[in-house]
């Protein structure tokens, strides 16, 4: 493009747009930035690729048609993990997600702000949050499978994980009602709805895709989880799917745990093909999660 | 706190006593104000105004940026309630009632006081849902097809938008929205709309039809405008009420009301130095 402005605008001295070298700690900086996200990448893929080699003779269908079997491993399955963890996190969800949900409705929309108890409620969630999850364990022992005489249950194994997981469902369903627009609230107000219309019909529906993420992450945690459970009993050898909620049961990180701590390499392959089948379900998960997110992103 | 027989008494006084003074005649008094105060904490936003404001009228509120002319709109629904620490002293009164009386409940208050923010503040849902979102919530029995469509052609969107009463507001154009939060807010029946700001964030042809919509709707409500728009309070409203900024003995900056009168006369023949100077442009 060499127009006769754009040239006689160069023959008059133009100044010099082409700057001066990057100077080496730009540089240098620049590489610590790319090496630090590298070790995040790379390790879950090394992750991903070990347990995938490793566990590929035995990822095909008899992983969730057949159970488990401790004396004839080239023929044992993960069904009784795979159906556990589902009824078990069938009832978390049904356990922490209203209570948790109301509870965050409540703190945002109905407390006093920064009254004294919203302040204390408000730390001690934050701290909840912070709690390792073995501890959770001991508190679910004590109290639901021993005072409540629960025993090794599935209702026993999901009110533990509810607790476990209710301060992530709460913190992040506050984040999703405060980012709802005030001018949404005071619009539903000024019509004349109460407060109580006015966090049904228009906050709580608004914050939904918020919140869904929110949940789904809260409740991939819980499907993760080992600790606790080991410490509830879960540790049992079971071969039969869960009948109910009182029935016993085992899920997919517990039947991990055994299976890895059995010397035999056919169970060792075995957990590594189970391994594959709990990330591929955690990943599932974040990605519903991320979906919803971005379906639903610049409403406002 | 009055109750009723005094401030129907108090009414009484400022329409026939002291209303006299501020204006020629106000008929129909639809507020009465007398030394209203709003304070939020230990800050008095706005002090002393007095004022009245009459039936299918047109009151415009301008006056500089922290004068506290839109504190003092949002007052008139309660919508102060809302935010913490704030509180309103004086007497405030809808048709001889004290709206900040012991036995008014503000919902009630805001069903017959209906308020039109600044940005247009649609809800996330259908335009239909929009707009039967008031007389659902508030339990009116209508036909709601006949009441929407009503409603819409009322605030002069019906035919732009007939066909597509099920998209999501967020489709619509900020000017349209804005019509249509007009519409929402009529289609609870109220006696008066308050309008903070409705054009700042619209053009001037969206401005335009805004402007045309309030004179239509002045026939059948009684409206209170907030604005910095001084051509704008010339052009719609029937009487204008200049509030400024000033400073206390004590140094504190609070919000007064300078002149209140028809417009005309406001921008005519301004009896404030302060307001004539404002209207001229020469500070604010």
């Amino acid at each position: 493009m060499s127009t006769p402005t754009a040239a006689s605008a160069a023959s008059h001295g133009a100044p010099s747009l082409r700057g001066s070298r990057q100077p080496l700690s730009d540089r240098v900086f620049r590489w610590a930035l790319f090496i630090s996200l590298t070790v995040g990448v790379v390790t879950l893929a090394v992750l991903i690729a070990y347990v995938t080699i490793k566990g590929w003779p035995r990822l095909n269908s008899t992983l969730w048609t057949n159970m488990p079997s401790i004396r004839r491993p080239e023929r044992a399955g993960a069904q009784s993990a795979i159906t556990g963890t589902l009824w078990v996190i069938g009832f978390t969800a049904l356990f922490a997600l209203p209570t948790g949900i109301l509870a965050a409705l409540h703190l945002e929309e109905f407390a006093k702000p920064n009254s004294r108890f919203q302040r204390l409620v408000e730390v001690n969630i934050q701290n909840l949050a912070a709690v390792p999850s073995i501890v959770y364990g001991i508190l679910g022992l004590a109290f639901f499978a021993r005072a409540l005489a629960l025993g090794q249950s599935v209702i026993t194994a999901s009110l533990t994980l509810s607790l476990l997981i209710l301060p992530i469902v709460i913190i992040s369903t506050r984040e999703a009602l405060r980012a709802v627009p005030r001018n949404i609230r005071d619009g539903s107000l000024a019509l004349g709805a109460t407060e109580w219309q006015t966090a049904y019909r228009q906050t709580l529906p608004a914050a939904i895709p918020g919140i869904a993420t929110g949940v789904i992450l809260a409740l991939s945690r819980a499907i993760g989880e080992a600790a606790p459970l080991l410490l509830l009993g879960a540790v049992t050898f079971i071969t039969f799917n869960p009948t109910g909620p009182l029935s016993g049961y085992t899920t997919l990180p517990i039947q991990i745990f055994n299976w890895t701590k059995d010397s035999r390499e056919e169970f060792q392959i075995l957990a590594s093909a189970t391994i594959v089948l709990l990330l591929v379900l955690l990943l599932a998960m974040n990605l519903a999660a991320i979906l919803i997110r971005n379906r639903t992103q610049k409403r406002w | 706190m009055p109750d009723e027989p005094v401030a129907l008494q108090l009414t009484h006084d400022l329409t026939t006593g002291r209303a006299q003074s501020v204006a020629d005649e106000v008929n129909n008094v639809v507020f009465n104000l007398a030394d209203l105060r709003v304070s939020y904490g230990s800050y008095q936003a706005i002090r002393q105004v007095s004022l009245t404001i009459a039936k299918n009228e047109i009151t415009a509120f301008i006056g500089p940026s922290g004068c506290g002319k839109s504190t003092l709109l949002r007052s008139f629904n309660r919508m102060n309630d809302l935010i913490p620490g704030a509180r309103v002293e004086g007497l405030l009164a809808y048709h001889g009632i004290d709206i900040y009386g012991p036995d008014v409940d503000p919902i009630e208050v805001r069903r017959r006081i209906g308020m039109v923010f600044q940005k247009p503040n649609v809800f996330p849902k259908s335009i239909y849902d929009n707009v039967a979102y008031g007389p659902r919530v508030n339990h009116i029995k209508a036909n709601m097809d006949d009441l929407v469509e009503e409603c819409l052609t009322k605030a002069a969107l019906w035919d732009e938008v007939k066909d597509d009463l099920k998209k999501s507001a967020y489709a619509l154009s900020g000017g349209q929205q804005q019509r249509l939060v007009i519409a929402r807010c009529i289609a609870v029946r109220p006696e008066v709309i308050l309008m903070d700001e409705p054009c700042a964030s619209l053009d001037p042809i969206a401005t335009a039809k805004i402007e045309d919509l309030m004179r239509q709707l002045a026939l059948e409500y009684t409206i209170i405008i907030v604005t910095h728009n001084m051509q704008q309070a010339a052009r719609v409203s029937d009487r204008t009420a200049f509030f400024t900024a000033e400073l206390d003995e004590d140094g504190i900056r609070h919000g007064r009301l300078v002149e209140y009168g028809p417009t005309r006369q406001i921008f005519s023949a301004p009896q404030d130095k302060r307001t004539e100077d404002y209207i001229s442009g020469r500070f604010g």
